[in-house]
């Protein structure tokens, strides 16, 4: 692309749905306030002027009937695109996406399988306190028949959502609430952009800082914080939960000899704990210091700002565990 | 206050030593001279003599630990000098505090772990890369000094070490040290040893097995007491000067059976009958081999000796090893074509050759040192 364009992350997301409508009649979209209000995020406003209350439909507060409707159209031959609040709202729909729309086409024989995309918010920053918060991205990822992707910038904010329309597996897409403002270039055609492998975000040489969602950001500036002294981050965006993608990761690995995962998951039970033992199973002799983990402290989000703040692995925890794993003259 | 026991230097070249085993704890009587650690070195693994009486009062450096020459490795309780205090804390790499287990935290914290604070145990700490990288490169990691956080051994710890790898390092940077700064200047002279031969034929004969000696065992004899004759071959160069050394010490260059070089010293070799040399040869000797030499022996030469005898070469140009100022070499005992009083007859001939350093000496006294050391070889009855 020659022209640079600048949009923020929920633009982004916009244009990806608008896209899909236009180009597939089979998808609509479908969620609490879609509609009327333009989205609980303003992702949607605009769009039920544009495509119509037939494709663009105000559900009831009833997370488990509007999921186990969008998994019914989806088995009907539909491409739905239901949106979630927030990570924490779509435990009332576990039930339809685990016992469901994850285990229908394994338990048909291939016959048939469940193409929905279930968009859901996720993540802490903005003050929302403990009950719209959370990241709970790995209890989805801990689900064979799941498809889980959080694109964390945008680029992937913009093109995830037609390769996860175009994959027969329901496909969860993570939007950390704290991106949605953020403001970046789009750099590359949304049909370039595919559903699963992890992405080098920047290149170093001497620590890899695994990570996903809005804790790419976080690496970012803690990247920035150790270059100044000396130390070059290789940071990893996941993008995929579900498939994690080793092979990038250990590759990287080889490289810098040394990991730190950051995860906005609580550590215990958390997806950093998986990435670390995937470490130790298949790059243990590569690895020169112990695998290293800034995740969110184990409370429940804190409302006030700078609990919140505290909570969170942000760039100075980020940056005090990697210096931690060199020695001291460094 | 208490007396410090420091690593000693265990040769001219050793800037490190790792503790292997202490023989003492905190509370032996020691007297001078006893064997109180074995220090782990280039050269192998070294007893370690104590250089005073008293009563070891604390263990400084655990076992396992690489330490530089002069770091206080134990405290001793001289006679006289009052208590030492109770040590304050730990003693370097030494236990850890353990972190407390968060209590009644109501979401079940879990505290980060503390990189800080390693679990104690004997076995190094060393990376899974770094402990690969060492067995790729043949690196001992047992000896290598961590340089990673809470003293763990780090890939860049195993390169550094593997560019050198142990003896044949000590050897390279004894040997070039040598060539840099020591102006060496060489002689070589035949001499016929047939009277040595054969009064070494004789006496073997005369003796059980045990008893026999060594034709190395008459040069080093011989040689110890051209030194004695002759000091200024005998002693060590420093600092811009030479010392004389009031003692003989002649060190035998052995070679290892993995490879490399150590030459121990026969402490006293001059003073001593060959029977005694023979034995004290035979157990240098194999406690070289066994890298189990004390620090004294090889910290003490005053001389080197290289036998080439068994290679069959006819003649050794040797490196001096500093700070000593003088080496001597012999090849092989053989029948040579030699003329005596105008016949060409058959004789015991071996081939001495001195490498001897030309800030201390000039080649004339060379020449004397060889022909005195020559001489002594052909009347060995006054051995």
């Amino acid at each position: 692309m020659t022209d640079t364009v600048r949009m923020t992350y929920r633009e982004a997301v916009k244009q990806a749905i608008r896209e899909a409508l236009s180009d597939d009649p089979r998808v609509f979209l479908m969620g609490e306030d879609v509609g009327k209000y333009g989205g609980c995020f303003a992702v949607s406003k605009g769009l039920l002027e544009e495509f119509g209350e037939e494709r663009i439909r105000d559900t009831p507060l009833s997370e488990s009937a509007f999921v186990g409707a969008g998994i019914g159209a989806a088995l009907g031959g539909m491409r739905p695109i239901v949106e979630i609040m927030t990570v924490n709202f779509s435990l009332l729909a576990l039930d339809q996406i685990v016992n469901n729309a994850a285990t229908l086409c394994h338990m048909s024989g291939g016959q048939f399988p469940v193409p929905v995309v279930i968009r859901m918010a996720t993540g802490a920053g903005r003050q929302l306190a403990a009950q719209h918060s959370h990241s709970l991205e790995a209890w989805y990822a801990h689900v064979p028949g799941l498809r889980v992707v959080e694109p964390a910038t945008i680029d992937d904010a913009r093109g995830m959502l037609r390769a996860a329309l175009a994959c027969p597996d329901p496909v969860i897409v993570f939007e950390p609430i704290s991106l949605y403002n953020m403001e970046g270039a789009l750099t590359s055609a949304a049909s370039e952009v595919t559903l699963d492998g992890a992405r080098i975000h920047r290149p170093g040489r001497d620590v890899t800082l695994v990570t996903y969602g809005a804790s790419l950001w976080r690496c970012v500036a803690a990247a920035e914080q150790l270059a100044a002294g000396g130390i070059e981050a290789e940071i990893v965006d996941l993008r995929s939960l579900r498939p994690l993608d080793d092979a990038t990761i250990l590759a990287s690995l080889r490289r810098t000899k040394r990991v730190v995962i950051v995860d906005e998951g609580w550590r215990t039970g958390s997806l950093a704990a998986e990435i670390a033992m995937r470490i130790v199973e298949q790059g243990f002799y590569d690895l020169d210091a112990p695998i290293a983990r800034v995740c969110t402290e184990e409370v429940p989000i804190p409302y006030p700002k700078h609990l919140e703040e505290a909570a969170l692995p942000g760039p100075a925890r980020i940056v005090a565990a990697v210096r931690g794993l060199f020695s001291d003259a460094q | 206050m208490p007396s410090e026991f420091r690593l000693p230097a265990l040769g001219a070249d050793m800037d490190e030593g790792t503790i292997v085993e202490w023989h003492v704890v905190p509370g032996s009587r020691v007297k001078r001279g006893d064997v109180v650690a074995i220090v782990e070195t280039d050269k192998g693994a070294i007893d370690v003599e104590i250089f005073e009486d008293g009563v070891v009062h604390e263990i400084v450096v655990k076992p396992g630990t690489k330490v530089p020459v002069g770091t206080v490795l134990a405290l001793l309780e001289t006679e006289g000098s009052p208590p030492a205090p109770a040590p304050a804390g730990e003693g370097r790499g030494g236990g850890h505090t353990p972190v407390p287990a968060p209590a009644g935290e109501g979401a079940g914290g879990v505290r980060e772990p503390s990189l800080a604070s390693p679990p104690a145990s004997s076995r190094v700490r060393i990376s899974p890369a770094a402990r690969k990288r060492a067995r790729e490169l043949g690196v001992e990691v047992e000896s290598l000094q961590g340089s990673g956080p809470g003293g763990t051994v780090t890939l860049e710890d195993v390169g550094k070490a593997g560019q050198g790898g142990g003896m044949r390092a000590a050897i390279a940077a004894a040997m070039s040290r040598s060539k840099r700064e020591i102006p060496h200047y060489y002689l070589s002279t035949a001499v016929d040893v047939t009277a040595a031969a054969e009064w070494l034929a004789a006496h073997n004969a005369s003796v059980p097995v045990t008893e026999r000696l060594l034709f190395a065992v008459l040069l080093v004899k011989a040689l110890a007491l051209t030194c004695r004759e002759m000091p200024g071959f005998n002693g060590f160069h420093r600092d811009g000067r030479y010392e004389e050394s009031p003692a003989v010490h002649v060190g035998v260059a052995v070679a290892l059976r993995g490879g490399g070089l150590v030459a121990p010293a026969l402490m006293d070799t001059a003073d001593k009958p060959l029977a005694l040399l023979m034995d004290e040869f035979r157990a240098l000797v194999s406690r070289a081999r066994a890298g189990r030499l004390r620090a004294s022996e090889l910290a003490a030469p005053t001389i080197i000796l290289t036998s080439l005898g068994d290679a069959t070469v006819d003649a050794v140009f040797p490196i001096i090893q500093p700070p000593q100022v003088a080496i001597v070499g012999a090849g092989a005992v053989g029948a040579r074509p030699w003329v005596v009083d105008g016949q060409v007859v058959p004789r015991q001939v071996l081939t001495l050759s001195l490498g001897a350093d030309h800030r201390v000496t000039d080649g004339r006294l060379g020449a004397q040192f060889l022909a005195k050391l020559a001489q002594r070889l052909v009347d060995p009855g006054s051995l």
